[in-house]
């Protein structure tokens, strides 16, 4: 984008969806929907205890439909859901302390799995890139990783401690089979397979000492390459970290995790959801009520890249945003969710 | 000393009656604390700022147990739903120098997700109402 082309920039509220009775916590779009014909699908948990799929209309069209309504299965927050990369379930973790797997079945979705373990709240979910591998976390402190197995079976394959507090996310690297998480006790840490044992332990811990986060990190979001990583936390930073990518893929530096550029000064209340798009955007919905936007700046080192604020889109909502999700297929499509009940769907343009 | 009129902000008059009882599941629930006896709110524990829609609660505890502290803050929050605009952002806090675990007590306070999943929590949600719907004995 050119400098003039980003000065026009803005994004448009499309749509405000309603439905859910409680505040509205996390996001999920379709992986298989939103290009090539197929509208575009979109997921949302609540503190209504349920998770409703919206769908857009028609491909061409902006308006979204409610699809359906699963309820009845967690009795408690839902807290996060996540697609598998085909599409095909969604799984959906729970203040219950259990994650449910969902698929769709004619226009109904029906649960096909529970996954029980955690001791109390499950906060977050997420699949592979393979969709082979299942992770979780919670306030118990502990990240499990599930193996998915025919027939809707999912193993425990380990129980990862080392947190000392909350786990908020997980979330997996989407080149290489390594697990992030992080955390109230302000850390993010870096799990991998050990390459004879099958073990799995926490390679890195990037905490204060690595130029970390000083209070709870809430979440993190890759960039389409996989060779940098964005974190937001309650300290009202957004973090950039690297990874020399070559290293990574190869089997080899999946602990060596760098800081790159920390933003500060842009937030004045804590962060809740950051997510890269596959252009190269940075959202951020946070506490204030406000989606901000950053990009990475022109003109700076390799080794040390710099990041701009775009965009701040003020009162985008009534009350807390808990999270901004761009679609990983539509352009330039940003789906946001609140305190306040509602998703709203955007357009940057 | 538990009554803080917020009137002259227009909305609803914020009291916490004298007489609430909290009891303390570890001590013997023979014999309730109340609120006052527990927490110190006077009229300038409370910080209100309109145009920005915040506003802070500062309270100090005076027994230095952490578990109550915690549940003397989701009481606050709870009351204060009733009575607040739910525009308007609320922060909790311990008096500075209150506290041992001031920075910990803060934090657990003022984590929305964790406030949350506490009141859903059945035994918690149970206490806070007791405390806020009881009468004097």
């Amino acid at each position: 984008m050119t400098q003039m082309e980003e000065e026009r920039l803005k994004l448009t509220e499309i749509q405000t969806l309603e439905g859910h009775t409680d505040r509205v916590w996390g996001l999920a779009w379709n992986p298989s929907t939103g290009a090539d014909g197929v509208p575009a699908v979109l997921a949302s948990c609540s503190g209504d205890k349920t998770v409703r799929i919206w769908q857009q209309r028609s491909p061409s069209s902006t308006s979204f439909d409610c699809k359906a309504v699963l309820e009845d299965r967690h009795n408690r927050t839902v807290r996060s859901c996540a697609w598998s990369p085909s599409g095909k379930q969604l799984a959906t973790a729970s203040f219950d302390a259990t994650t449910a797997i969902w698929e769709q079945n004619g226009d109904d979705f029906e649960c096909v799995s529970t996954l029980e373990g955690h001791e109390n709240e499950v906060k977050s979910v997420s699949w592979n890139a393979s969709g082979s591998l299942l992770a979780t976390c919670s306030r118990d402190k502990c990240v499990w990783i599930w193996e998915v197995l025919p027939g809707n079976e999912y193993d425990c394959v380990s129980v990862l401690q080392g947190h000392t507090q909350d786990v908020k996310m997980v979330q997996w690297h989407p080149k290489v089979d390594v697990l992030f998480s992080c955390s109230y006790d302000n850390t993010i840490k870096v799990w991998a397979e050990d390459g004879d044992s099958d073990d799995w332990s926490c390679v890195q811990t990037l905490g204060e000492s690595s130029s970390g986060h000083s209070s709870t990190v809430w979440a993190l979001s890759f960039n389409e390459t996989g060779d940098k990583m964005v974190t937001c936390s309650d300290d009202l930073t957004i973090k950039v970290w690297g990874v020399d990518i070559e290293r990574l893929l190869s089997g080899d530096g999946t602990g060596s995790w760098r800081h790159l550029c920390t933003m500060s000064g842009y937030h004045d209340r804590t962060i809740f959801s950051v997510h890269w798009s596959r252009e190269g955007i940075i959202a951020t919905g946070a506490a204030d009520d406000a989606i901000r936007l950053f990009s990475e700046s022109e003109d700076h080192s390799v080794d040390e890249p710099s990041y701009r604020l775009l965009l701040k889109k003020e009162k985008a909502h009534g009350m807390d945003i808990n999270s901004v999700q761009w679609s990983p297929t539509a352009n330039r499509l940003l789906a946001s969710a609140s305190d306040d009940g509602t998703i709203k769907i955007w357009k940057l343009e | 000393m538990a009554s803080v009129s917020l009137s002259h902000h227009h909305f609803n008059v914020l009291r916490l009656p004298a007489n609430l009882k909290m009891v303390d599941d570890i001590r013997d629930p023979e014999h309730p604390y109340s609120l006052e006896q527990l927490s110190v709110l006077s009229e300038d524990s409370i910080t209100v700022d309109d145009k920005l829609g915040r506003i802070l609660i500062t309270f100090t505890p005076t027994i230095q147990h952490c578990s109550m502290a915690n549940v003397i803050g989701l009481c606050i929050r709870v009351k204060l739903k009733d009575c607040v605009p739910s525009h308007y952002k609320v922060d909790i806090k311990v008096a500075p120098g209150s506290h041992a675990d001031e920075e910990a007590v803060n934090k657990q306070l003022n984590d929305k997700e964790r406030v949350a999943a506490a009141m859903e929590n059945p035994n918690l949600r149970q206490l806070v109402d007791e405390c806020l719907h009881s009468r004097e004995l």
